[in-house]
């Protein structure tokens, strides 16, 4: 497989302007780069000698760039005489804004621009992606801690952040909300007040109103509501033998994808704006940047640069608007670069949950109904909390087959950070408290745990609590007994022939115990994920896809604005083109916004819409081909006429395998090329009061079964081991399906034993926002994660495939808490466990 | 203040300096040397990592004062170390072969100064490269075992964690698990949970024990 743009192919990418601009270190400023912009991405080619195609493990085509240090993220922009940008924050939660002094900041030397609410272009002043509540600068009142205030942009970096301090901002304190009761409060203040976001209109493929939002909120501080309601679970209850009952509490997660929020913005001779940025979906950001800028759609050009990570965290904009105002202010490339401290204030965390759940199950073991209410909180701006409670409550029972439920969600508005997406969204927070339940069920049952759940599984054919009848592959049971059937990691394995090796250890190197103390557990979860954009959203995506020859060889072009945020979409998608057109060779061209949208890298959604737009598109060029063929060579062999054709190694051959024609002769001059918008199934919105409706296209299962080591004494624990057994329905690369289920399931054990922002309940601030104090699971806090995948194709999708990389975030945090509960005997019901709550010292 | 100082055995200056700015920041700003990466920079993610005079720093905490006529070797130039080390493994230093296959070179510096082209990322990406041809190429044997073993994803860990496993396997070419977990524990991941990253150094560590054996 060759990388790179090389010989013979004429197709670079699009978006190498002055890429170039490479003399030696040591100019005028001490800078190597002295023309044009640097590090603007263009096309990857892939080559294969072999197919290529689905099913096979291909390397990234951008491996090699990324391993040489050579890949250019959004952070390594580079532009001749540019700016660098910053944003000063607010140092409160809640407060109005007596004054803002920027007169110091712009006296300072260096400084080329200072601007605040006052100074934006256009009436558009708030962005969101489904309720346009965000201020792109705060007016009047600062609703959490972090929020931007002021942006300053001068020639150092340094300048900058000095500048920003010499800002003076006077706060005049408010009441703080964070939680339900402080927010339903009588004479609570209003988050926001006179809210008109409700209803929202019609739902489109970029527009606003995206998820339906519903004017079924019981107070102004209550961003959505969503109940599910089935069968009668009251009547229901008086047939349980046992009923167990739980309220959990669920952390605040982050993202800490490790590429910071960042880009450029280059100010346009048309009085438009380039803008390179790492986001999740371009259309989206474009839809909500123009509009504030004052600038047409089409004069936003937006490019994709490298993304290191995204999880969600990308969804909502962070620095895209104030770059580009910075830009087109000062006539000058505006780069900005958030630090780690300011990226934990730039995004959307996953949202903390209270969860009360209830249970009933017959004496013989069969689930009779399940209660629950879940409060999210979305913090001080809408984000993606309406959607979020759309998953939390429609999958709040998990896979299991419920006929009786009761389940309410909520978003709160809160002066707590914004809440939004992160990978597995809603479904996280219920799964981490249903499997709770479960367990807790069992127990009271007198049931194996696992026993239990495969009683109660759900399969093809069964009913979800919303009415939606899963119509494909769910094979809830057969997963756990397969990560069931796994062999157990051997006993005391930190003991060797030297002694106790601590690094196996709870405590690790620091040496705390060996093995005094310390007891083993193994615990068990399964979850249900959504996959794509549910509740009636036009969730589509668009492909161009080209065929020509170039240097002998009949090569494709794919084009689309789909994010490579690192999951590997670029890989499956040269390998999609390999597979419909019988090519070996093809270019990926940058993500931009000069094709149609993609819709968002999320929901686990790009391999299976972006993916089938593309497998569409791919289509249609042969469909092209194939007549272009005809016309030329239709009278030397019916078979042009009668047989089923494909494109297979560059020919067109018969379904019996008959060369028709070279592909290379075929095309000869011509370059076949279309695009074309692709959808999956259309869903419905769920009823506002029954939470009824095929609200979801497709479902995706994941089991976990951890085995962990506490060392009680101390309360330290040890995942020794977390295994995992998924269904993707068709994996179109098994090396990227398991380095993103791998991936998943450890974001699922930093929920459960580490992670968690911490937020002052007095003041609303944040507490830990560093690498620091916000930790996440090292190498050395990383267990073996043997995984299963399984492959039982989805009639309904590209190629039978299932969208994988939530569900395994999903299971992964109730096993790991099911496992020390299993060890300590200790009801546990909040996560992340942290050692005061297994040494009872909370 | 002006800083010179070798980089990936180049001579590098840079002018204008300020004081308080970082050996990473010299790097990827004023160098034209982005492959060390800024996920914290306050020294908790390794993603920074360089060799200074040999040894893996968080670029991030070093001052670029520091730095001042000293050796660094940064992502870019693992390549071209690795070739260094194998032609030294090969006898080229006449100190003959050497049984571990890793020489300590310690990030010495490299007689050839290829360089990297500054700021020229992506028009050097279009070299064709065989990134199946194990080791082959122009990349160091840690750079191709990452990318066949499937350990990179988003890719900005990468750098950092090349850095410090290239490191290692130089001091330790059979490390067990316990080792390799032990020398990457100060690189974050947030992407692939590690076990890919696990299967490209042990790989890479087999490959190189391969290499010795011929």
């Amino acid at each position: 497989m060759t990388t790179g743009t090389g010989a013979g192919t004429s197709r670079t990418g699009t978006a190498t302007t002055g890429a170039a601009g490479a003399s030696g270190p040591g100019g005028a400023a001490g800078t190597a780069r002295t023309t044009g912009t640097a590090g603007t991405p263009a096309g990857l080619t892939q080559h294969s000698g072999t197919r290529g195609g689905i099913g096979e493990s291909t390397l990234r085509p951008d491996g090699t760039l990324k391993v040489t240090g050579e890949f250019a993220y959004s952070s390594d922009m580079w532009h001749e005489d540019m700016l660098w940008g910053h944003i000063l924050r607010s140092t409160t939660a809640h407060a109005e804004i007596v004054s803002i002094d920027t007169s110091a900041a712009l006296a300072q030397p260096g400084v080329y621009a200072v601007m605040t609410y006052d100074d934006l272009p256009t009436d558009v002043r708030h962005y969101g992606l489904e309720i346009q509540d965000t201020p792109v600068l705060a007016h009047g009142r600062v609703r959490h801690h972090g929020e931007p205030v002021a942006i300053v942009a001068a020639d150092h970096p340094e300048t900058a952040r000095r500048a920003a301090a010499k800002i003076v901002v006077e706060y005049r304190e408010l009441p703080v909300v964070t939680d339900e009761a402080s927010a339903t409060a009588p004479g609570a203040p209003l988050i926001h007040e006179n809210r008109t976001d409700l209803p929202q209109g019609p739902p489109t493929g970029s527009g606003p109103g995206g998820t339906p939002v519903t004017g079924h909120v019981p107070h102004p501080n209550i961003v959505h509501r969503q109940p599910i309601v089935r069968g009668n679970a009251e009547e229901a209850a008086r047939r349980a033998d046992f009923v167990v009952r739980g309220e959990y509490t669920f952390g605040m997660q982050d993202q800490a994808f490790l590429g910071p929020e960042s880009g450029l913005a280059v100010p346009g001779e048309d009085g438009g704006v380039d803008l390179y940025v790492a986001t999740q979906w371009l259309h989206s950001d474009l839809r909500q940047i123009a509009p504030v800028l004052g600038l047409p759609e089409d004069k936003v050009r937006m490019t994709l640069s490298g993304v290191g990570g995204a999880f969600g965290g990308r969804e909502d904009l962070s620095m895209q608007i104030h770059a580009c105002l910075l830009a087109l202010r000062t006539g000058k490339p505006v780069k900005i670069v958030y630090n780690r401290f300011e990226s934990f204030f730039g995004h959307v965390h996953r949202h903390p949950a209270k969860l009360t759940y209830e249970h009933g199950a017959t004496r013989d073991g069969k689930l009779t109904h399940v209660r629950a209410r879940i409060v999210l909180d979305g913090g001080a701006y809408a984000s993606a909390s309406p959607a979020v409670v759309g998953n939390a409550s429609s999958l709040g029972v998990g896979p299991y087959v419920v006929d009786d439920v009761d389940i309410e969600a909520v978003a709160l508005y809160t002066n707590n950070p914004p809440c939004g997406a992160m990978r597995g969204f809603g479904a996280v927070q219920a799964c981490f408290a249903y499997e709770a339940q479960m367990d807790k069920l069992a127990a009271a049952v007198g049931m194996d745990p696992v026993e239990f759940r495969r009683l109660n599984a759900m399969k093809q054919g069964s009913v979800m609590p919303t009415g939606q009848v899963v119509d494909s592959p769910a094979p809830v049971a057969e997963l756990l007994r397969r990560v069931k059937a796994m062999p157990l990691p051997p006993e005391r394995q930190w003991e060797s022939s030297e002694g106790a090796d601590v690094r196996q250890l709870p405590g690790g190197l620091s040496n705390t115990t060996h093995g005094e103390g310390v007891v083993r557990g193994v615990g068990y979860a399964v979850g249900i994920k959504n996959v794509g954009f549910s509740e009636g959203f036009d969730d589509y995506s668009t492909a161009r896809v080209r065929m020509e020859v170039v240097g002998g060889e009949a090569v494709a072009t794919v084009h689309t604005a789909m994010a490579e945020v690192g999951q590997g979409g670029v890989t499956v998608h040269a390998q999609i083109a390999r597979t419909e057109l019988g090519v070996s060779r093809v270019t990926i061209d940058p993500a931009d916004t000069r094709v149609g949208s993609a819709g968002s890298t999320s929901a686990s959604r790009q391999t299976y819409v972006t993916g089938g737009a593309i497998k569409n598109s791919c289509e249609l060029v042969r469909e092209k081909v194939l007549e272009l063929g005809r016309r030329r060579f239709g009278t030397y062999h019916p078979a042009w006429a009668t047989a089923e054709l494909l494109l297979e190694d560059g020919k067109v051959v018969t379904d019996g395998g008959e060369v028709l024609a070279d592909l290379v002769d075929v095309l000869g001059e011509e370059a076949v090329e279309v695009e074309a918008e692709w959808r999956h199934r259309p869903t419905r919105p769920f009823d506002p009061r029954t939470g009824q409706g095929d609200g979801h296209v497709q479902y995706s299962f994941a089991a976990h079964r951890a085995v962990v080591e506490v060392d009680t004494e101390l309360g330290l624990v040890k995942v020794v081991e977390l295994a995992c057994a998924q269904d993707v329905g068709k994996a179109l690369n098994p090396l990227s399906v398991v380095g993103q289920i791998q991936g998943g399931t450890v974001q699922g054990l930093g929920m459960a034993v580490m992670e968690e922002i911490l937020v002052d309940p007095a003041t609303a601030k944040v507490r830990n926002p560093s690498f620091t104090d916000y930790l996440i699971p090292t190498i050395l806090d990383t267990p073996t994660l043997p995984v299963d995948v399984l492959e039982l194709a989805d009639d309904h999708a590209p190629y039978g495939l299932r969208g994988v990389g939530e569900a395994p975030t999903l299971s992964s945090t109730p096993a790991v808490l099911a496992a020390i509960r299993n060890a300590t005997g200790l009801q546990l019901d909040r996560t992340p466990v942290r050692p005061e709550h297994l040494t009872g010292t909370a | 203040m002006r800083v010179s100082f070798t980089v990936n055995g180049r001579p590098q200056e840079a002018d204008d300096v300020w004081e308080g700015e970082s050996l990473l920041y010299v790097l990827r700003e004023r160098l034209g040397l982005p492959g060390s990466k800024n996920a914290c920079e306050q020294g908790e993610c390794g993603s920074c990592t360089v060799r200074l005079d040999g040894v893996p720093v968080c670029s991030c905490l070093v001052a670029a004062g520091q730095a001042e006529g000293r050796e660094v070797v940064t992502v870019e130039g693992l390549a071209d170390l690795a070739e260094r080390r194998a032609r030294r493994c090969a006898g080229g230093d006449g100190s003959g072969s050497c049984a571990s296959g890793a020489c300590g070179t310690s990030g010495a510096p490299l007689d050839e100064a290829p360089g990297v082209p500054a700021g020229d990322a992506w028009s050097r990406a279009a070299r064709p490269q065989d990134s199946q041809a194990g080791g082959g190429g122009g990349l160091a044997p840690i750079q191709q075992a990452f990318i066949d073993a499937g350990a990179v994803q988003c890719g900005f860990c990468t750098p950092g964690l090349l850095v410090a496993a290239d490191e290692m396997l130089e001091r330790n070419p059979d490390p067990s698990d316990a080792d390799i977990r032990e020398a990457l524990s100060g690189n974050l991941c947030r992407c692939t949970g590690y076990e890919k990253i696990m299967d490209a150094v042990r790989l890479a560590a087999a490959r190189q024990a391969e290499e010795a054996a011929r």
